[in-house]
């Protein structure tokens, strides 16, 4: 990359993008129409664009490895770089709505990918807007983690439609999350924790994780350490609320009120 | 910003126009058209005109249906629309027993099977279900709250079917999307559980039909779209089986092919016991017959019945080989009678092949005849200038409605300068 030096937007320290030329708006309309490419179906998506490394040629069809973590609204992807190292040969992929912080965090893979040879290949970053598109992308099953970390708290009830966990939303995402897949998610808004654990305990098709398994489980402590917004939050000293749940068979759809004990 | 987009229409439903639809009892008891906020049935059996006994009012509906439907097993009949009132009502007595209200705008209905639960869906992309056990038509009309069974994210729901063994509830949306949702034990608490998705069409989806046949009693689902094709899908497992361009088949007969959007698919009608869907496309005289091949799992174009009719709705009862067409339209701009439409029948469907040539029958041929005719048209002859008119408002209606804004680039970046939400601070 020969205009590398002379690209003012990387630092030149780093080589890493520079955020401040990638500032936008602090809160998207997820509802409003935007004019990014949408995938047909999944099998539309390529994926040698994403990963060139897993896939080398685009014309290789069949290539068995599918994308298993998705970060929902992603920001500027530290959680996805965090994940990267710790899982190297799983794919996984941030979905963020806002054009110019994709950008960044293209431009932020890029550059880790050519400062690291040989790593970071696994993960990517594609602009849509998740409320309407995670079907498009991911197939029945597919996913092994979802994150949803600080996402937008749109405070007024008649926002809350809005609001990226909701329990029309987690229809889909029992849908693309295989069973025994972790969805995680983290708010320091305490009335958006109340919301998202509200509705993840309401659904027939999540199950809370126990303490323990909360301890054992090492993506648990990126949550609040890992993205910018969690650091953020943490140099203020603010708290934090999560709530972490499993993807379980819906058995309970039919005899859950049956069930009492 | 989608949502106000559809609040602003929302504001706007006197000026909007509405295609006039048709349905048929599953064994031609009766045959409905709803045209306007106008419902209008014949009663085939009794060959008479039906008067609607309604105790919520004088007029059924106060503002255009945009969906009506009979259940499948011809006890129910269901309307609703822009007054956002679904009306639920016996199809022999033709009271209305139950009457549920919406918060916003109905697009589609269905009916479940063993007739227990309705469906509607609403402009915002949610489908809600209400739970008819103990209502038998015996007391008068009772209001019913519905519970929401689940949603499309903020997107207009044009089509909702039943799969025919009862299991799915499939919803197609303008996002070019179809869900298939397995239909639960307890609907009052919500379908969680998607089957999968049936994803390939480009443009919004408008329309959904089963082809049912003894040797496939489970069906296959047909979907037809603004992007020109009819698909047939595997529901199961969400598979695109095929996909039957129909832009080319019906565009030597455009008289002006130049017409953007002019081959979208307005509805389908599987014809039963047969493996043929007919199909309406806007702008096309006629109608399009597609044949289903259910072992081969292929759609192909069969041929095209030219008749000078655009329908706007198309509907069929079982055994019968006949395929009723409605065309017409409500609040037409610029004319005396602003709510217009005509019916028209075509014969000679028969199980296997189409050896004898469909046709369509004159007004007098039609069961129940001019009666027929006059109670479901409002008139006996209607103005051929005025239905051209109405084609072309439909088309732009249809357009405003599901094809998605392009804004040029300057218009973009203007509306998002002019955006209160965004920071002046950088
Ligand atoms: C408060 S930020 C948190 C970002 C990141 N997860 C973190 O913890 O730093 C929420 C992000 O979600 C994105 N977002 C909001 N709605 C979205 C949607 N419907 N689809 C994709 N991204 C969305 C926003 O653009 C924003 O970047």
């Amino acid at each position: 990359m020969l205009e590398k030096e002379s690209n003012p937007t990387l630092s030149k320290s780093t080589g890493l993008p520079r955020k401040r030329f990638y500032r936008a708006r602090a809160h998207s309309n997820p509802l409003s129409d935007s004019h990014f490419p949408v995938p047909v179906s999944p099998s539309h998506v390529d994926f040698s664009l994403h990963y060139p490394q897993f896939f080398p040629s685009s014309s290789e069809v069949g290539c068995l490895k599918k994308i298993q973590f998705a970060d929902i609204g992603c920001g500027f992807g530290g959680l996805l770089i965090s994940l990267s190292t710790l899982f190297p040969e799983t794919l996984m992929i941030g979905m963020e709505l806002r054009d110019k912080v994709t950008e960044y965090v293209k431009e932020r893979i890029l550059a880790l990918r050519g400062s690291d040879p040989g790593q970071y290949q696994n993960v990517s970053v594609v602009r849509t807007n998740s409320m309407k598109y995670i079907p498009n992308y991911f197939e029945k099953g597919q996913l092994t983690k979802m994150f949803f970390l600080f996402p937008d708290p749109h405070f007024k009830e008649k926002n809350h439609r809005r609001r990226v966990i909701s329990p029309h939303l987690l229809d889909e995402y029992a849908y693309v999350l295989g069973v025994g897949g972790i969805i995680y998610t983290i708010t320091d808004v305490e009335e958006l924790g109340d919301w998202m654990k509200s509705c993840l305990e309401s659904h027939p098709m999540f199950e809370s994780l126990k303490e323990e398994e909360l301890e054992a489980d090492p993506v648990v402590k990126l949550l609040c350490s890992a993205t910018e917004e969690g650091q953020k939050v943490s140099r203020n000293g603010g708290q934090t609320f999560q709530a972490v749940f499993r993807r379980i068979v819906p058995t309970s759809l039919y005899m859950k009120t049956d069930m009492v004990c | 910003m989608e949502d106000n987009q559809i609040e602003e229409g929302e504001k706007n439903t006197n000026v909007e126009v509405a295609p006039a639809l048709i349905s048929v009892h599953p064994t031609q008891n009766s045959v409905a058209v709803a045209v306007g906020s106008d419902l209008r049935v014949y009663d085939l059996l009794g060959d008479c005109a039906v008067s609607l006994v309604d105790d919520s009012g004088a007029t059924s509906h106060k503002d255009s249906i945009r969906a009506i439907r009979y259940g499948a097993n011809g006890k129910l009949f269901v309307s609703a629309g822009d007054d956002k009132v679904v009306k639920i009502w016996s199809a022999e007595s033709w009271q209305c027993i139950c009457t549920v209200s919406s918060e916003k705008r109905v697009s589609a209905v269905a009916i479940s099977n063993d007739g227990q639960h309705v469906c509607f869906a609403d402009k915002f992309g949610v489908v809600w279900v209400v739970d008819l056990h103990g209502i038998d038509g015996s007391e008068a009309s009772v209001s019913k709250t519905a519970a929401p069974l689940l949603a499309h994210y903020c997107s207009i729901i044009t089509g909702l079917e039943f799969s025919p063994d009862g299991q799915y509830v499939v919803s197609a949306d303008r996002d070019f999307k179809i869900r298939v949702t397995i239909f639960p034990k307890k609907p009052l608490d919500g379908a969680h559980e998607i089957q999968s998705f049936c994803l390939g069409h480009t443009e919004f989806v408008s329309c959904l039909a089963f082809v049912i046949t003894l040797d496939y009693p489970q069906g296959f689902l047909v979907s037809g779209s603004g992007d020109s094709t009819v698909r047939l899908w595997d529901i199961t497992s969400g598979s695109l089986l095929d996909t039957c361009e129909v832009d080319a088949k019906a565009g030597h007969l455009e008289s002006n092919g130049s017409d953007e959007g002019y081959s979208t698919v307005t509805d389908l009608c599987a014809i039963p016991d047969t493996t043929l869907v007919a199909a309406a496309i806007q702008s096309l005289q006629g109608v399009m017959l597609l044949s289903c091949n259910l072992s081969t799992k292929t759609l192909s174009v069969a041929k095209v019945i030219s008749i000078n009719f655009i329908p706007t709705s198309l509907a069929s009862g079982s055994s019968t080989g006949l395929l009723w067409m409605v065309t017409g339209v409500s609040n037409l701009p610029g004319f005396d009678c602003p709510t217009v439409s005509r019916v028209k029948v075509i014969s000679g469907f028969n199980k296997s092949s189409l050896e004898h040539k469909p046709i369509a029958l004159e007004d007098n041929e039609i069961p129940g005849g001019t009666k027929l005719v006059e109670k479901l048209q409002g008139s006996v002859t209607v103005d051929e200038k005025v239905l051209t008119a109405a084609a072309e408002a439909l088309k732009a209606a249809m357009c405003n409605l599901l094809i998605k804004k392009q804004y040029s680039v300057e218009k973009r970046e203007f509306r998002k300068r002019t955006r209160n939400d965004r920071k002046t601070k950088q």
